[in-house]
């Protein structure tokens, strides 16, 4: 009885709420995740080539990270306002306002983390007999896979939070339960679907921080040796962290102060520098 | 296409300009709100980074106290990113808060949203001081409060300013969502225009939040680059150095700030 009073009672937390919504819930969560995850593989598909034209021909590089910047600019909801006219009230909207949005940080933390490859690295495959290609896959892609990986997580992280907004045309995926939740002023709704929202970000983020560490075990074989090296861990804006700041390798503690100056060193640093991108993006 | 040359039709038109509802008092409302709650968050968030970037030295470079300081402006900096600003909003709304109409939630929400930029930029610059100049400074006998306002505040007034910008930005983009929960601001043309399912006017709304964003960015990037002391002596190369960084550090910083930085 009691708990069928929180839903009248309009309390913040309510059981009852879980109980009786959850296919509501569920469904919302599941929208959140397609979209989300859509845009990000999207931006990745198309964030690698960009940052290959980027590098290929550095007059680009440019014009790639100006544009990002002022893509980045500009406010969601404005974002998804100027995509309307193109799809529609449709979920192609938020899609390819989200795909926009990480495609910034995305093109940038891979030019950094390519450009992160040491010379000498590149020098000795070459001597080998490795071909561009070779090179590339074999060679500077798994050097730059911290730094591409910091990008990954920062643009899904917050692709999760922006998502919400997407609301304003139906399809935000937990955002359309906190929109409507407002109008109808139910707590209960408001507060479950936004704490699942940050919920979301955690759970992908540190599940993404995982794939990290599978690809690159040699990060954290070096780990013991070059774990205390300056930097990384906490630069503001700096990826290497979980938003709870709960994974162990990269809690502050593990990486010395700041050093906003100190040039991006290449990957010798523990996954906590997320590497060489996150520094780039935070503007060290 | 045409929906554009609408919008184009829709912002030359002067009824749209004037008025209570009109562009000009949409944009007042969207700049008071700006400024009210980069203000408080300047004055909250300042004297905290400095300090906690300052400690450490006072305290004869125990890392202890500069951990400390990493370790809020990094956790501030994620949560900050993972939280939606959308969400925020809406739970002040709902809360006691919320009874008084809607401007105070949303300053709330968007001096929130402030403080991760403000804390890590200011934090950082502050405790990277150059600890050379900063030991100089000390056996000159210069007590820790004229440490701090004298050398570590200058020094870290680069930084300052980047964060100053980067919230500014933020807090604009974020303004905008307060229409969402019937605010005011340049966000309402948007949401009037979804309501009246005027396309038009909804990407005439997104054109000058999306310029209005632009603008406050271009500025602030111009007056950083005049207010930073000492430019055109040795600073200027530091200035210079920090110029590559300081456009990647805004987008950092953004993407720090990311989910509040563009919503």
């Amino acid at each position: 009885m009691s708990a069928s009073n929180c839903l009248t009672a309009n309390a913040w937390i309510c059981g009852e709420y879980l109980r009786t919504r959850r296919e509501e819930l569920i469904d919302a969560t599941l929208q959140h995740v397609a979209i989300t995850g859509t845009a990000v593989v999207l931006a990745v598909l198309l964030a690698f080539p960009l940052a290959l034209l980027a590098r290929r021909y550095r007059r680009l590089t440019g014009t790639v990270l100006t544009l990002t910047t002022v893509v980045y600019t500009i406010p969601t909801l404005a974002m998804y306002a100027l995509l309307l006219p193109v799809f529609g009230i449709s979920a192609a909207v938020v899609v390819c306002g989200l795909v926009l949005y990480s495609l910034t940080i995305l093109v940038r933390n891979m030019l950094a983390g390519l450009d992160g490859v040491p010379e000498d690295v590149r020098e000795a495959a070459r001597g080998m007999g490795f071909g561009p290609g070779r090179l590339l896959f074999r060679v500077e892609l798994p050097l730059a896979l911290p730094a591409l990986m910091a990008g990954v997580r920062i643009a899904t992280v917050s692709a999760v939070s922006l998502t919400t907004v997407g609301a304003i045309v139906g399809n935000g995926g937990l955002g359309n339960l906190i929109y409507s939740g407002m109008d109808s002023l139910f707590k209960a709704q408001v507060l479950t679907a936004s704490v699942l929202c940050v919920v979301l970000a955690v759970v992908a983020d540190v599940l993404l921080l995982g794939v990290q560490r599978a690809l690159t075990p040699w990060v954290r074989a070096r780990d013991g040796r070059g774990g205390r090296r300056r930097g990384g861990a906490t630069d503001p804006g700096d990826g290497g962290d979980a938003p709870d700041g709960g994974d162990g390798a990269v809690t502050p503690g593990g990486g010395g102060g700041p050093d906003p100056l100190a040039k991006p060193a290449n990957d010798d640093r523990p996954i906590a520098a997320g590497a060489p991108g996150a520094r780039q993006e935070a503007g060290q | 296409m045409n929906a554009f040359l609408d919008a184009w039709t829709w912002l030359t038109t002067a009824d749209h300009w004037a008025g209570p509802g009109g562009i000009w008092t949409r944009l007042g409302e969207h700049l008071y709100l700006t400024g009210v709650s980069m203000v408080i968050a300047c004055v909250l968030t300042l004297p905290l980074a400095l300090w906690l970037g300052h400690t450490p030295v006072a305290s004869g470079g125990g890392g202890r106290g500069k951990r400390l300081g990493s370790a809020v402006a990094v956790n501030i900096t994620n949560a900050g990113r993972a939280v939606p600003t959308f969400a925020v909003l809406v739970v002040l709304m709902l809360t006691p808060l919320g009874e008084g109409g809607v401007t105070t939630p949303t300053v709330i929400a968007l001096v929130l949203f402030a403080l991760p930029p403000l804390l890590t930029n200011a934090y950082v610059g502050a405790a990277e001081a150059d600890p050379d100049v900063v030991e100089a400074a000390r056996g000159m006998g210069m007590s820790s409060r004229q440490l701090m306002l004298r050398i570590e505040l200058p020094l870290a007034f680069p930084m300052v300013m980047t964060g100053i910008r980067t919230a500014t930005v933020q807090v604009v983009a974020t303004a905008t969502l307060a229409a969402l929960v019937g605010g005011g601001g340049l966000g309402r043309i948007i949401t009037a225009g979804f309501a009246n399912q005027n396309t038009a006017q909804v990407v005439a709304g997104a054109v000058l939040v999306a310029a209005l964003a632009l603008v406050v960015e271009g500025v602030l990037v111009v007056a950083q680059r005049l207010l930073t002391p000492g430019r055109g002596t040795g600073a200027r190369d530091r200035a210079a150095r920090e110029e590559l960084p300081a456009e990647g550090r805004e987008d950092g910083a953004r993407a720090v700030g990311a989910p509040s930085g563009t919503a």
